[in-house]
């Protein structure tokens, strides 16, 4: 296997990961470095979704939540997608309209070389790893979904982000043509869907950018082929179908926060503390459920990553900032 | 007996058990999606919207018998006392399941949901008002009742309108459903205002 070398992107020192966060990540490198990569044995074993191809990635070291893994049929049918419908189901039914392939990621704003991505870069251009992550979505239901993909922050050094660029966004496809739930008259929602990170936020080893899920290519409704995964923060933030990166310096304006600020903020990190106004966070359904067994269990501060990810927000009242 | 319907004479003894056996269906499909594991990683989301939906279509088809009963179509009307029990077996399954799977029957928990969340609050106070009608809902306590089982039953229309209160605050960017829903509310109870004021002059 080929040696990672990792450059760093031209940031500001106030927004470099903590060294010790950093050492950590280089120590999960280096213990799979030996493993052979993982063929997709959960694709061997796996759903008959033949859209969908297998990847080749590197197992994740911690398999601490192999055993609490969501099954991959809930993981693709169980989705919110607003642009296929505000069912639950309407991504897995309607997703399959979207193109996938040609696809072109714009990476801009202020970067040092502005470019683009396409799909054979998104699923060959970078080293693939397994991450076996906590998803809790802001509805207080969570998975544990096994994604394939790779660190934001080798995306983002490949374009050189400039000293002053302090965020980034995220846009969505918007192809009403293929996009139903864009269509509808009484969707409240600004499409393009639009999400943000703090450069800290974008630049921590934590945050994946996934091509893929349970050892194969994403499916249409999971977000084919890019998406962002944020474990730490609520579902939302983790936005699919990216077709638009940009380095900003000012916070950018994010879909659900523009729509109901009361209710969204721009963080959303998870947190049980701090409720959404509409229900409580402090638990949270973790899927499969059914209704005798709920599988209600406590919502964990940071989603379970707080020892990894409480430093960027260390004086900020999280309670302001939600 | 509660179910028992005194103008029907003219119709066959198995009018009511059909019409009974058709408002039961979609609680059985809910039962048999349940059972066959139809229904996805999370069957309470899906039942909750069923059995919620399904109230608030009883609710309109029980406000809808009096208008239609005055233009002469009283088909309608005859079911209304089995229809307003159904529709409160729909919500009451509803409230169940919200105590089951989203509060774990933890009393502080639920206490907490109702002070801190209005939609919770205005659904639970749509079911408050429901359950008193259904309780009063046989021969012998409508006789016992007399007039004010009539005000009494009254409770139906502000019970409507919480009933689609907890719909619109539930929504959180498509508001469609809600606004059908408002809109065939609105018809039916302004048709009543409407009469009270003609009526008064």
């Amino acid at each position: 296997m080929k040696k990672r070398i990792y450059t760093d992107p031209i940031i500001a020192p106030s927004e470099i990961t903590p060294e010790a966060v950093f050492l950590k990540r280089r120590d999960i490198i280096k213990s799979v470095a030996g493993l052979a990569s993982a063929t997709a044995i959960d694709a061997a074993a796996g759903v008959g979704h033949d859209a969908e191809a297998p990847l080749s990635f590197t197992a994740d070291p911690d398999q601490s939540l192999i055993a609490l893994r969501t099954p991959y049929e809930a993981v693709t049918s169980y989705n919110n997608f607003y642009e296929f419908g505000t069912d639950k189901s309407d991504p897995a039914r309607h997703a399959h309209a979207m193109t996938t392939d040609p696809w072109t990621v714009k990476v801009g704003g202020l970067v040092e070389k502005p470019g683009e991505l396409h799909l054979e870069d998104l699923l060959s251009g970078f080293e693939l790893q397994e991450r076996i992550y906590r998803f809790r979505c802001v509805e207080a239901w969570s998975m544990v979904v096994p994604w394939i993909g790779f660190p934001l922050s080798e995306l983002l050094a490949r374009f050189a982000p400039r000293s002053e660029g302090r965020f980034v966004e995220f846009k969505t496809l918007h192809r009403p043509s293929e996009m139903r739930g864009t269509r509808s008259f009484t969707s409240i929602i600004d499409w393009p869907y639009r999400e943000g990170l703090r450069m800290d936020e974008a630049m921590h080893p934590l945050t994946l950018m996934a091509v893929g899920v349970y050892g194969k290519t994403l499916p249409n409704q999971n977000g084919a082929p890019l998406r962002l995964v944020v474990p730490w923060k609520y579902g939302f933030k983790s936005i699919k179908s990216i077709v638009e990166i940009n380095v900003t310096d000012k916070q950018p304006a994010t879909s659900w926060q523009q729509l109901q600020p009361t209710e969204y903020g721009f963080y959303a990190n998870v947190n049980p503390e701090v409720d959404h106004p509409r229900w409580s966070q402090r638990f949270e359904r973790r899927l499969p459920s059914s209704i005798f067994k709920p599988n209600r269990v406590s919502t964990l501060l940071f989603n379970g990553y707080a020892e990894q990810v409480a430093g960027l927000y260390e004086g900020m009242d999280l309670r302001q900032y939600y | 007996m509660a179910l028992k319907i005194t103008h029907t004479a003219s119709r066959g003894p198995w009018v009511t058990p059909i019409v009974l056996a058709l408002c039961l269906v979609p609680l059985a499909l809910m039962i048999y999606e349940l059972a066959s594991g139809q229904l996805g990683p999370d069957p309470a989301k899906h039942l909750m919207q069923s059995t919620g939906e399904w109230g608030l279509r009883g609710l309109l088809l029980v406000l809808l018998a009096a208008p239609l009963a005055q233009r002469g179509y009283r088909g309608l009307s005859r079911y209304r006392r089995m229809l307003g029990l159904l529709l409160f077996l729909y919500i009451s399954l509803h409230l169940m399941l919200f105590v089951q799977v989203y509060v774990g029957w933890s009393g502080a928990l639920l206490t907490e949901e109702l002070y801190e969340r209005p939609y919770v609050m205005v659904g639970f106070a749509a079911w408050c008002a429901l359950m008193p009608l259904a309780l009063t809902s046989t021969d012998k306590a409508r006789r016992w009742l007399g007039r004010r089982w009539r005000q009494l039953h009254r409770l139906v229309y502000p019970a409507a309108i919480l009933a689609w209160l907890h719909l619109l605050w539930l929504a959180r960017s498509d508001v469609g459903e809600a606004l059908i829903y408002g809109m065939l509310f609105a018809v039916l109870l302004g048709w009543r205002v409407r009469r009270f004021f003609l009526g008064a002059r």
